[in-house]
């Protein structure tokens, strides 16, 4: 490797950790210092199925429209400074997304300035049908059932593709990148592979890239918030500084954040993100490679400055995992609060009161839930048993198929305020709403049933 | 010696469908060997006993002096079926700071273990 190679550093800023995510952060990342790439991730699972039903409502909808507003912020980063962006804002609906970017770009005036890429093909949706005919059975990777008895509820399905088309786009020379369901760690690793020009079998580097999207892929989440660690200490979060990765071709990189900003980079702040939704740690599988997190190691290198290094990495399986949504019946939630003295008491009564109702109306739900807030609700008997809580927040939640039962069970809830225990309050918010679950089927299919495409828009 | 967990680490949680999973970091390096020795698979599924349907996995990392523990059945169902407040498992990763452990007391007196309170 040539020394001027090595020497090469190319820094990767996380703007957005999810969709609703803080609005400021994309702009603070542009404009508080050097960075050559900015990584923004909407997509979560509950996502896909939102953005669907945007799109069966308006097919000019179906992607994360926050994007747009986070482009508008950034223009002059990109359009006069050369930053990059990539973002899986494109939902169920890629095309369309960087139709409302070029938009917002010419009524900036910067639209000779933008070349998007636009990512497709993880849309598997209108083949579902097809791949079941062909022997892809899409079987539910956690309970083994098969795809047909959801099959008619279905919303979107969508596979969790990598970043090869991602370093495609900006091979064509995209200053933007739009995708669907591509891996939120794909965003981060996609900007290294291409600028370092690491090989499509360097699993090594591959899963270097794969760290640090990890990292980043939650925004502040690993540089101060939601920090366990020494948290009364952190300073200024009101000012929290997104994560940079500072990397470089040998697979290394430095996680830090803007000078001036509030927050913590440390060893302790990169550890908590890197053990977040961890499964088994030799094995974090991505579609582009496996990486072993149990090679990575940590080192500080200054002030809110984290070196990574010695990551390792192992060819990838052969198959996507793919996301489908489905509709899986009804749930509604509310609560009311009981306050000293004896708040628990009164509140467990209130439960019993009212199931006692639900049980005599004959309503029937897959599943009722009692919780009592301040008391028991997160940690259950290990808090104790709520009895010198000095008020309590009874939540209740009922899950089922038949719409006009969960509809009832909200019903009963107000009147406990005067026919049920005593010192009760909180129901300002009126009746709860009924809400349709939408659920997560994962599934895993093979790799050659999915192809990818990059169109360039400008 | 008892010891908390809360007082020699500390912890994140998430969650991948009907599984939380808790993320354990020892506050100094040199307490991760408490951590390996006495935080157990057994332990901490004694410890969520009645609050998860599932089993407990436990993975080492001693490369973060960390333990990752996936605890199955643990959120009512998970994602948007779940009914719980806290359906992400967002804070199992207290939950489990909560463990208290025994230590002998001439291994917690050299590595400096505080006594649970």
């Amino acid at each position: 490797m040539s020394e001027a190679k090595q020497d090469k550093v190319v820094r990767v800023a996380s703007g957005q950790g999810f969709w609703g995510d803080w609005l400021e952060a994309p702009r603070r990342q542009v404009e508080g210092g050097p960075v050559d790439y900015l990584m923004l991730d909407y997509l979560a699972e509950v996502t896909m199925s939102i953005v669907q039903k945007q799109k069966e409502r308006d097919p000019r909808m179906g992607y994360a429209r926050d994007f747009i507003g986070a482009m508008e912020s950034v223009f002059p980063a990109v359009a006069e400074r050369g930053v990059k962006v990539i973002a899986n804002a494109g939902g169920v609906n890629p095309m369309a997304c960087a139709d409302a970017v070029l938009a917002a770009a010419d009524k900036a005036g910067v639209r000779g300035k933008i070349r998007i890429g636009v990512v497709t093909g993880d849309d598997i949706l209108d083949r579902l049908d097809t791949l079941l005919a062909d022997g892809h059975e899409l079987k539910n990777m956690d309970t083994g059932e098969p795809l047909a008895g959801i099959r008619d509820r279905v919303l979107s399905a969508n596979a969790y593709i990598g970043s090869t088309p991602i370093v495609e786009a900006l091979q064509r020379g995209a200053n933007v990148v739009v995708t669907g369901r591509s891996t939120d760690t794909s965003l981060t690793m996609a900007p290294l592979r291409h600028e370092f020009g690491w090989a499509a079998d360097d699993w090594n580097a591959l899963a270097a890239g794969i760290v640090a999207g990890h990292i980043l892929e939650c925004g502040a989440q690993c540089s101060g918030g939601n920090c366990l660690h020494d948290w009364r200490n952190i300073p200024d979060l009101a000012n929290v500084g997104y994560p940079i990765a500072e990397a470089r071709a040998d697979g290394s990189f430095v996680i830090t954040k803007h000078p001036g900003t509030g927050g913590r980079v440390s060893i302790p702040s990169v550890t908590e993100q890197l053990v977040y939704e961890m499964g088994d740690p030799h094995a974090y599988i991505t579609p582009d490679v496996v990486a072993d997190f149990t090679s990575i190691q940590l080192a500080a290198d200054g002030e809110n400055r984290v070196r990574v290094h010695g990551i390792t990495g192992a060819p990838p399986t052969p198959f996507l995992k793919v996301s489908i949504a489905y509709r899986a019946g009804f749930k509604a939630v509310g609560s009311l609060v009981y306050s000293w003295p004896d708040a628990m008491e009164k509140a467990q009564l209130a439960d019993r009161v009212l199931r006692e109702r639900l049980d005599r109306l004959g309503l029937r739900f897959d599943q009722v839930l009692s919780e009592f807030v301040g008391a028991t609700s997160t940690h259950g008997p290990l808090a104790g048993d709520g009895r010198d809580a000095p008020e309590v927040q009874y939540r209740i939640g009922v899950r089922g198929g038949d719409r006009a039962a969960v509809e009832r069970f909200t019903r009963e809830i107000a009147p406990l305020v005067l026919n049920g225990p005593p010192s009760v309050t909180g129901f300002a918010g009126g009746r709860p709403k009924v809400e349709e679950i939408v659920a997560y089927w994962p599934a895993l299919l093979d790799k050659r049933a999915v192809s990818t495409a990059v169109t360039i828009v400008e | 010696m008892k010891v908390r967990l809360l007082d020699i680490a500390h912890a994140r949680s998430g969650d991948k469908g009907d599984t939380a999973n808790v993320g354990l970091i020892a506050l100094r390096p040199e307490w991760y060997t408490v951590l390996d020795r006495y935080v157990t698979r057994d332990a901490v599924a004694k410890h969520f006993e009645g609050q998860i349907t599932g089993s407990v996995i436990r993975f080492e990392l001693p490369n973060l002096q960390a333990l990752n523990f996936l605890l199955h059945g643990a959120l009512d169902g998970g994602g948007t079926l779940s009914l719980k407040t806290d359906a992400q498992g967002k804070v199992y990763s207290t939950a489990l700071l909560r463990l208290v452990v025994d230590v002998p007391d001439a291994e917690a007196a050299t590595l400096g273990l505080p006594a649970a309170s």
